[in-house]
């Protein structure tokens, strides 16, 4: 047993290490490379989903230079960037989509392959995908 | 049921399993709808979970439109004993999960081998192990059955056919959390009377009642594709015999959603008098669908 407090204790010291880096005063979206890293993420995420047949059935009726700046938008506003978000809510904007659980997680999986290729770190993906999984509940099943 | 018959049986269904793990490299439609890496994988006893405790996740990629099916294959390598497992496992739109396991428990210096064969069903209550603001939360059963009761008898174990242990379980993985990590905790309880396991049967000469054991695991994930972690398992001594707790240090590999396989150190004390019983764990899991 105080073998397994050793371990956590380690694993909550490691923590707080990594909540006292994170007290600087950089954001999500400096430490992910500002604006053009941000229009970079969401043209490879453009592509991965018109290249998905799951996917794209969501979108072939939107208007896709409208998706790409409100999503530039949104991720800058998400990631603590200089942005406000003009778009719809994300709720009015999934309505009647009926994004099924297993559909939104292939969205993200696509999303990350879009950062991937953008060469964003393994902990920026991460970082940034906290702050995404937040909408989760204003996307799936409405 | 002769020993010859038991291993060609045994034999016949390892190769049904080998097969079924060859045949998940190349299928198609599996189940996908969990992000990669936050399905867990299938422990010792056929639930889905990390090595040695089962966890709140159930196995498999499904999603709440989808069913998934697993194939374990595992093996712990200890000084004078050595542990096989071999199961199936069904999930059911990632709410009931279910599954049949057989255990081969060696006895290398003494002779002769122990079979007990578990049936395991899990419910999740609550949430999303990723997305949900509080931890994944489930409950779950295994009946245990042992096949080979003498040596549970001679040990002194108040009931030598079978047992059934029931857990909660809770399971959360924190996206970032780590210096841009994702990280993994789980908190397990379960009421057992096995004695190991269920091996050496259950409750004995100190106790033969229902006692609450603590089981814990926490994880880093690399990479999508690798996991580090450790596990412990609070253990009964219901027979006197100063079973001890279980420790495992773990190192998972995640290709993809089909396939996974765990290297473990495992440290499991003393086991029915033969000390510091530790070795490496193996372990493949293959999702066929």
């Amino acid at each position: 047993m105080q073998h397994l407090f050793k371990i956590v204790y380690c694993f909550l010291a490691l923590s707080l290490t990594a909540c006292s880096t994170n007290q600087q005063s950089t954001t999500l979206y400096q430490e992910l490379g500002g604006e053009e890293k941000v229009a970079e993420i969401v043209e490879n995420f453009i592509s991965e989903i018109e290249f998905n047949a799951d996917i794209y059935h969501y979108f072939k009726d939107s208007d896709i230079g409208r998706f790409r700046e409100k999503l530039n938008e949104h991720l800058c506003f998400l990631t603590n960037g200089p942005c406000q978000y003009s778009g719809d809510s994300m709720v009015d904007v999934h309505t009647g989509m009926n994004i099924t659980e297993r559909d939104f997680n292939l969205g993200v999986d696509l999303f990350i392959n879009a950062m991937t290729k953008a060469n964003v770190p393994h902990p920026v993906q991460n970082k940034v995908l906290n702050v995404m999984a937040k909408t989760r509940k204003e996307i799936i099943y409405l | 049921m002769t020993k010859k018959n038991f291993f060609s049986r045994y034999k016949y269904l390892s190769k049904v399993i080998l097969l079924a793990l060859l045949f998940t490299s190349f299928t198609g439609n599996a189940a996908d709808g969990k992000l990669i890496a936050t399905a867990g994988l299938i422990q010792v006893e056929g639930s889905g979970g990390g090595g040695l405790v089962p966890w709140a996740t159930i196995a498999g990629y499904d999603s709440q439109e989808q069913i998934s099916l697993s194939a374990v294959s595992s093996m712990v390598s200890l000084d004078d004993y050595r542990l096989n497992v071999l199961g199936l496992t069904a999930s059911f739109y990632d709410r009931v999960e279910v599954g049949l396991t057989q255990q081969r428990f060696d006895l290398k210096t003494l002779g002769g081998e122990i079979k007990q064969n578990i049936i395991s069903m899990k419910y999740r209550l609550y949430g999303d192990v990723v997305y949900s603001d509080w931890p994944q939360l489930s409950v779950g059963m295994q009946y245990k059955s042992l096949q080979d009761k003498a040596v549970a008898e001679l040990v002194g174990a108040d009931k030598s056919d079978h047992g059934t242990d029931f857990y909660l379980a809770m399971t959360k993985v924190h996206l970032g959390a780590i210096a841009g990590y994702n990280a993994l905790w789980n908190v397990t309880l379960r009421a057992s009377k096995a004695n190991e396991m269920g091996l050496l049967g259950f409750g004995g000469v100190n106790n033969d009642d229902y006692q609450i054991m603590t089981e814990a695991s926490v994880g880093l994930l690399m990479s999508r594709h690798l996991a580090l972690g450790v596990e412990y398992r609070q253990k009964p001594d219901n027979l006197g015999l100063k079973e001890a707790d279980w420790y495992d240090y773990f190192v998972s590999y995640i290709p993809n959603k089909n396939f996974n396989i765990t290297l473990a150190w495992a440290e499991l004390g003393k086991i029915a008098g033969s000390d510091k019983q530790s070795g490496l764990y193996l372990s493949i899991n293959g999702q066929l669908r």
